[in-house]
């Protein structure tokens, strides 16, 4: 049952969401259009679930704490010893949790659609980790947290998965979607002392 | 520019800049790099206060954040901020400036007249004085005690400037850029570690800013400075923080800072910039160079204006190049005041006098005063200041060979200031914070750092090192040592500064200096000068039995206040030391608590403030809810609709028409906020099955069941429907404020009881927006938008679920009610549930579909006796109490509370029980939480039968209704009861089981 209605961002009240960012010197802040989301769940320890989890993935799933594996398509986030998400384009979801679970049988693990449950905010800049910083008490020096980790992690006092994506650095922050509006609120207002931007729609 | 009291060259202020300000309504100019109290100094103002409690006058004491008199009002309007250290604030263009304490003005406050009746004013003196009659303290004392006494005034407005906060991680964080901090910073900086180096001063150099004539590595010191901090700037890794005071010191190295930002710029000159900010820092290494704060001498009338610390005078002239007298008599008990009295004296200054209570000195410096021409009276004190609002001169007298009494002649000397200096105190408050122990060290008559307790090394004068090769080598050495304590190899070998410093002659303690008469009967001597404590009321105050050191501060309030008694704890418990006879280390110290100095609210509220103060959790329809005009409810963090007032409806009316359109036609409620769990894995039916109350291995795939949770102790913790969506699959629904615990009890149970169950949890709360309609209507609102779904009873009965397309989008359909009335819950991905949403408004509008809020939906559920958790529950009531016996299953060996029902408690007679409530007048709605009783007369001791948990005016019933926790309830059907309401009213209710409509339940079958 895959639709292809149009996603809303859960920040539509304050500014469209966006498929990529444009290239900007500055500090930058957006929305992504809603990715698909899969919650992964299973033994690590069980070859048969790497195995299968593997072969629709194309990838390893990240057995290291906070870590992140990238394909064309998909980003799996370790989230925890037993948990991942998996992100793909828009609506992307719906064949891929068909194929995980074919892929799986009765391998014991649960496979959820969660692209509903957070949005999927984009910071970009060379302050953005003086903004992070402003709220979350991650060491986020590049000695520490580099690009390609990922954290559960609380910012503003909101539940946070914090992604690094490159060395701008860009950093996804994907947040619940009932919290996104505080979230992307807060955001902008820590980011105001550096001019930072809202990108276009 | 009219500085009269400027030197012509010297200091660091910036000559060719001069700044104008206001003080106490009169304009002064001062130079760039000037404090407020270096500046008023330039301009040979001395009474820049009243003291607390006897309205004395009093002037600058120091030249740093320990300042206990020079509390200043700052500014006027929103900006103004009270009990600001003069001694720190950095005057800007325009500042304007007040004295606190006084009334009218400083010259003439009438409150002086305290000072004649200082009797009353003792130590303990609130205790004594204001004790009877009681109801005299709220009304008369305490109002008038606090506008005589009151320290500043609060702004009435709103706070224009805005505050924030930032973490930072380091390996070394050096508190405190004197030289001993600043040798700690290369060493760690050189070695390549994350460095933070803060200290409270606008410009590094600590001690060295205030000093004259020392050298470090063969240049001047203030050179050495500036190229420390140019190295340390090159250093990628270095953050350098002045204008930062780290104000506490907790757990695991967690310290706290604070920034001011902007302070010393004209107020509003940066928008967009927080004024103060706080800084929260993980450091693996603290490296203490905080340095020391000077004593005073405690003698009579020691709190004179023109009496000053020996130290705080060396600095006005050197740093600021200011005399703040032009004729000082320097009056001392060790090495360090000699250093002030050549200095002044080199500057211009006379010193008719340095007089020493040492028997005899004969040191370097000693013999450089002399050399200078500068007469020095051994074996002496001042036992007279002359002079009111001003130091005029000071009488001389020689001491008794027991130092206890002075004797002989007096001279008398003129003077226009005191310079005294009493030893000095190392700045142990941070190390104190972090649970290190101290020592007292006898020879400096102060207690230094003795046992750390955290990853922290204290390094030069905030160790008892005062002279300056010492604190360069101990603050290298410290650097070294937390660079390899964090791991990091020093790429060098250390460079430590070199400097040299005169041999110093040991100070003589002398904690009450003698008087003319005896202490307490002429004049004063201070101990602290902010709480108006003198060493009489410390006596007396031991005398009392006060002999405890932290009794003794709560009972004089010595050490209290702005400045908690930096200048005048170690005097104060010296002298109550003296008293009992005790050694010091015996007394010990009252516990230094954080902060360090004090820090606005604005600090520690940062942006949590405003729209920002907390999370306002909104479901994806809100935008359209607050189009629609809807009032909203806080429900936790959640803003839920509360109900739709059309035109100038009230909210009973509102409230009335949604139940009307639900009960008649079609209402829609969001209930997104329901917690929703995915529950899968082979032992999925197995874990519902103890988790919950009921049966729940046999649920047949695509039927729901209401299920009861409760705690081990058997009483309800949480409610909600449960789906099975395939054989080891199911989704869970809890309420609204419940779902994070929920997922988290879950999680406990199989993490710790039953790892071996195969069960994974995902939470999907908010992956799934729901849409409750209800309603006889229902059914052809949920046709219209689900056209391929049959709907009919049987293929869709009550408490099942059905996948269909609803509006384009993949739904959940689940037929489950919370009105009693015939009611489908569509359930979408919330990306796209605003869009459904809309459809199903379009196409029910021809059902004249009604959105409802909260309200309606408590009147609704209650009609039919069902429970809220949290208003009918209150984790004292178990499902038995509630009439649900029916949900707990009396065949299962066992599930989580279970055994908790064979208690004596849980089943006794007496017992409160869910039932219904008719007040006798229905149009009366009860107030929830109202106490019901037996009787309907009003004599005390009332029993309480119970209380009622909800209360509502029922648009179906024509008529009030209430539902009620009351003991033996199911016994008391049809009884009389009475509710005693605020105000003597008594209402008299019937007992009525708690279901008011349709109990057959033929509409939710429909």
């Amino acid at each position: 049952m895959a639709n292809a209605l149009p996603r809303a961002g859960a920040v539509a009240r304050f500014a469209p969401a966006v498929t990529a960012l444009a290239s900007s010197a500055g500090l930058v802040l957006a929305e992504m259009v809603p990715p698909g989301q899969v919650n992964l769940r299973g033994n690590p320890s069980d070859p048969r679930f790497l195995r299968a989890a593997g072969s629709v993935l194309n990838c390893l799933l990240p057995v290291g704490a906070n870590t992140v594996q990238s394909t064309d398509d998909i980003t799996v986030l370790w989230l925890g010893p037993d948990e991942w998400l998996i992100l793909t384009a828009p609506g992307g979801e719906t064949e891929l949790i068909e194929r995980l679970r074919a892929a799986l049988g009765d391998v014991h693990a649960a496979v959820t659609d969660v692209s509903g449950n957070r949005a999927r905010l984009r910071l970009s800049g060379p302050e953005a980790r003086m903004v992070l910083a402003k709220g979350c008490g991650l060491d986020l020096h590049p000695q520490r947290f580099k690009a390609g980790q990922c954290a559960q992690t609380t910012m503003a006092r909101v539940g946070i998965i914090l992604h690094q994506l490159d060395d701008r650095p860009t950093y996804d922050i994907l947040v619940r979607r009932s919290f996104a509006e505080y979230t992307w609120m807060w955001l902008k207002d820590a980011m105001a002392e550096y001019g930072g931007t809202i990108a276009a729609g | 520019m009219t500085n009269t009291h400027r030197t012509p060259t010297g200091g660091t202020v910036d000559r060719s800049k001069t700044i104008s300000f206001t003080f106490n309504g009169k304009s002064y100019q001062g130079h760039a790099g000037d404090t407020l109290a270096s500046a008023l100094l330039a301009n040979g103002v001395h009474l820049v206060g009243r003291s607390f409690k006897y309205h004395r006058p009093r002037g600058i004491l120091s030249a740093g954040s320990e300042e206990p008199n020079a509390l200043i009002q700052l500014e006027r309007g929103a900006h103004t901020e009270p009990n600001l250290r003069a001694t720190q604030i950095e005057i800007y263009e325009g500042l304007t400036a007040s004295s606190q304490n006084a009334w009218p003005s400083v010259e003439f406050d009438v409150g002086a007249v305290n000072n004649l009746f200082s009797k009353i004013f003792v130590a303990g003196f609130y205790y004594k004085t204001f004790m009877h009659p009681q109801s005299m303290w709220m009304r008369v004392y305490e109002p008038i005690i606090r506008r005589a006494a009151g320290l500043g005034k609060s702004p009435q407005e709103a706070d224009p400037d805005i505050y924030d906060k930032m973490h930072a991680h380091c390996e070394v964080l050096v508190v405190g850029a004197g030289p001993a901090g600043l040798a700690a910073a290369l060493e760690a900086a050189r070695g390549g570690a994350r460095v933070i180096l803060a200290d409270e001063q606008p410009r590094f150099g600590g001690s060295l800013l205030g000093s004259r004539g020392e050298t470090i590595d063969g240049m001047p010191a203030l050179e050495w400075v500036a190229k420390a901090e140019a190295e340390l700037r090159s250093h990628p890794e270095v953050t350098l923080l002045p204008r930062t005071t780290v104000t506490g010191y907790f757990d695991h190295n967690y310290l706290v800072m604070a920034e001011r930002r902007t302070d010393h710029l004209p107020r509003g000159s940066k928008p967009g910039v927080s004024r103060q900010r706080l800084w929260k820092v993980r450091a693996a290494q603290v490296v203490l160079a905080t340095g020391s704060h000077e004593r005073p001498l405690v003698f009579a009338d020691n709190d004179r204006p023109g009496v000053m610390l020996a130290g705080a005078a060396r600095t006005y002239v050197n740093q600021f190049g200011v005399l703040p007298g032009r004729r000082v008599v320097v009056f001392t008990n060790n090495d360090s005041a000699y250093q002030a009295a050549l200095d002044l004296h080199d500057s211009g200054a006379a010193v008719p006098a340095i007089i020493d209570l040492r028997k005899s000195v004969d040191g370097p410096l000693a013999r450089k005063a002399r050399a200078q021409g500068i007469r020095i009276i051994t074996n002496s004190a001042i036992s007279e200041v002359e002079g009111g609002k001003k130091v005029r001169g000071v009488q001389v007298q020689a001491l008794a060979a027991d130092g206890e009494t002075v004797t002989g002649p007096a001279e008398s000397i003129a003077c226009d200031l005191i310079a005294m200096s009493g030893g000095w105190n190392p700045a142990v408050h941070l190390f104190s914070q972090s649970m290190g122990k101290l020592r007292y060290d006898e020879a400096l008559a102060a207690f230094v750092p003795n046992l750390s307790v955290q990853a922290e090394r204290s390094a030069g004068a905030c160790k008892g090192s005062f002279a300056l090769p010492a604190c360069l080598a101990e603050g290298a050495e410290a650097g070294r040592a937390a660079l390899a304590a964090a791991g990091l190899d020093a790429a060098e070998p250390a460079r430590v500064p070199t400097a040299e410093a005169l041999e110093e002659q040991p100070l003589r303690p002398l904690w009450i200096v003698p008087g003319k008469k005896p202490v307490g009967q002429k004049g004063k001597h201070f101990v602290d000068y902010q709480n108006d404590v003198t060493a009489a009321d410390v006596l007396l105050a031991s005398r009392e039995g006060y002999q405890s050191v932290e009794h003794l501060k709560r009972y004089t309030t010595t050490g209290m206040g702005t400045d908690q008694g930096k200048t005048s704890n170690v005097n104060a418990l010296a002298i109550l030391a003296k008293s009992l006879a005790s050694p010091i280390p015996q007394v010990g110290t009252t516990t230094f608590r954080p902060p360090y100095t004090p820090l606005t609210y604005g600090t520690i509220a940062g942006r949590d403030v405003g729209e920002l103060a907390d999370v306002a959790r909104v479901t994806p329809i809100h935008a359209w809810h607050v189009e629609q005009g809807a009032v909203f409810e806080d429900v936790g963090q959640w803003k839920r609709p509360w109900y739709f007032p059309r035109g100038a409806e009230t909210m009973e009316e509102a409230v009335r028409r949604e139940c009307r359109a639900v009960r008649t036609s079609v209402g829609v409620l969001d209930a997104s906020t329901l917690g929703k769990i995915d529950i899968q894995g082979p032992d999925a039916a197995t874990f519902l099955n103890r988790m919950y109350t009921n049966a729940w291995l046999k649920l047949d795939i695509g039927r729901c069941r209401y299920g009861v949770m409760c705690k081990e102790d058997g009483m309800i913790m949480d409610d909600g429907v449960t789906t099975r969506l395939g054989p080891n699959h199911f989704i869970m629904t809890t309420t609204t404020g419940n779902a994070a615990k929920v997922l988290d009890w879950l999680e406990e149970y199989l993490q710790t009881e039953w790892p071996e169950l195969k069960v994974y949890l995902t939470s999907v709360t908010e992956q799934w927006s729901t849409a409750s309609i209800a309603g006889p209507k229902a059914r052809e609102v949920v046709a219209a938008l689900a056209p391929d779904l049959d709907l009919s009873a049987e293929a869709f009965p009550f408490m099942s679920m059905k996948e269909a397309v609803v509006a384009g989008v993949p739904a959940r359909i689940f037929r489950i009610s919370f009105t009693g009335e015939l009611s489908y819950e569509i359930n979408v991905p919330s990306h796209q549930a605003l869009h459904v949403w809309r459809e199903m408004m379009r196409v029910g509008a021809r059902y004249d579909i009604t959105p409802y809020g909260t309200e309606t939906m408590h009147v609704l559920r209650a009609e039919k006796g069902y429970i809220i958790v949290g208003q009918e529950t209150d984790g004292t009531v178990t499902p038995f109490d509630l009439g649900m016996d029916w949900i707990v299953s009396k065949q299962k060996k066992d599930f989580v509370g279970k055994r908790s029902y064979a208690r004596p408690g849980a089943v006794d007679d007496g017992r409160k029980q869910l039932v219904g409530l008719l007040p006798e007048d229905p149009a009366f709605v009860l107030q929830e939480g109202a106490q019901i009783v037996e009787d309907a007369d009003n004599r005390t001791p009332i029993p309480m039968l119970g209380h009622v948990t909800s209360s509502y005016y029922s648009e179906t019933l024509g008529r009030s209704f209430a539902l009620a926790l009351i003991k033996n309830g199911t016994n008391r059907l049809d009884q009389a009861v009475y509710a005693p309401l605020d105000g003597g009213r008594i209402v008299k209710c019937t007992v009525t089981k708690p279901v008011f409509f349709d109990p057959e339940g033929v509409r939710l079958h429909g």
